[in-house]
């Protein structure tokens, strides 16, 4: 399975070699009928999660179930469904981990605020350091000015 | 009150130990996904049968009675590990498998259940894919449990052991409350 596995990428990396041009991908892309829904597809396909190896996206990924997923999303475009619609149904399938970028609801807002929080945590203590640096230096300004009268 | 401040950064150095001990505990557990179906309609499908390609296998013909849905192909190792198991839950008589066949050659497909023996009631054909990503599957085998109502009760990843059918699944049918209430009562 795994060296099936390596035998692939290396052929696939191996045709990309000899063909040049678009080895930015190590799947071709499936060509859509105009330009801005060509983009739109791109830009989905790179935010969704291949759900079997996990740590690749939709368009990346060189395995069966990722490019069933791939076609899902092309005739989902194609029969005019919005960019949102088409998250919305990958998420009520797979649910959020399906998605790079996850979304702030109630259940993942503390990985959104949490950045916040310790910025603001680090904001106050830096504050708070040089004040009281400010503090030290002001008093010893002062014992220096009456040393020096 | 400074003579105290030494234990803020420890304080956050413990909490983070936690965090990151709960984390690696739970790790294991990262591999399988939780379904969103769960206490949710299963999908409508209608599809071919394999077992009789002129009938379809539809959600409607399965509304009344528990089922459990069994993602599987003979493509798949893990599938034909689990078959001896399926056998023993259809020999059961607790509950009825309904299959999907995913992505399979029909011909395949059929050659093994004749050699192995069929566990299902009926099975239905996913020829392209596209039924599977319908019920959120990743990998076969997968197994839903569903209600007389259609809806998805549980999800079972992977094959089904001795060990998961009578902890994880069995626990979950009616018909197994049935018998320990009547003996209560």
């Amino acid at each position: 399975m795994t060296a099936r596995l390596y035998a692939i990428v290396i052929a696939t990396l191996v045709a990309a070699l000899l063909l040049g041009s678009s080895a930015a991908y190590a799947i071709a892309p499936e060509q859509m009928p105009t330009p801005q829904l060509e983009a739109r597809y791109l830009a989905l396909i790179h935010g969704f999660r291949c759900m079997q190896c996990q740590d690749e996206s939709l368009a990346d990924s060189p395995v069966n179930l990722a490019a069933d997923m791939r076609r899902q999303i092309r005739d989902m475009l194609l029969a005019g469904k919005s960019d949102q619609q088409i998250r919305d149904f990958m998420v009520s399938r797979y649910g959020y981990f399906i998605l790079f970028k996850p979304p702030f609801v109630p259940k993942t807002a503390w990985l959104w605020l949490t950045p916040g929080v310790l910025l603001l945590v680090g904001v106050i203590a830096a504050l708070r350091v040089i004040r009281q640096r400010a503090a030290i230096a002001a008093t010893d300004l002062e014992d220096n000015d009456l040393t020096d009268v | 009150m400074s003579r105290w401040r030494f234990i803020i950064p420890l304080a956050v150095f413990a909490l983070l130990v936690v965090v990151l001990a709960i984390g690696i505990e739970q790790s294991p557990e990262k591999d399988l996904i939780p379904s969103p179906l769960i206490g949710k309609p299963a999908p409508d499908f209608s599809l071919p049968s394999l077992t009789d390609p002129g009938q379809r296998v539809s959600s409607a013909q399965l509304r009344g009675h528990w089922y459990l849905f069994n993602v599987w192909g003979t493509w798949c190792g893990s599938c034909r590990m689990e078959h001896p198991m399926l056998l023993q839950i259809k020999h059961s008589g607790l509950i009825p498998l309904v299959g999907l066949d995913w992505k399979d050659d029909r011909g395949d497909a059929l050659s093994f259940l004749k050699e192995k023996g069929d566990p299902y009631e009926s099975i239905a054909v996913d020829q392209d894919g596209s039924e599977a990503i319908m019920w959120g599957v990743y990998g076969a085998p997968e197994t839903f449990l569903v209600n007389p109502q259609g809806i998805v009760v549980y999800k079972f990843i992977g094959p089904i052991t001795e060990q998961a059918w009578a902890q994880q699944i069995l626990p979950r049918l009616p018909m197994s409350q049935a018998p320990a209430a009547a003996a209560g009562s």
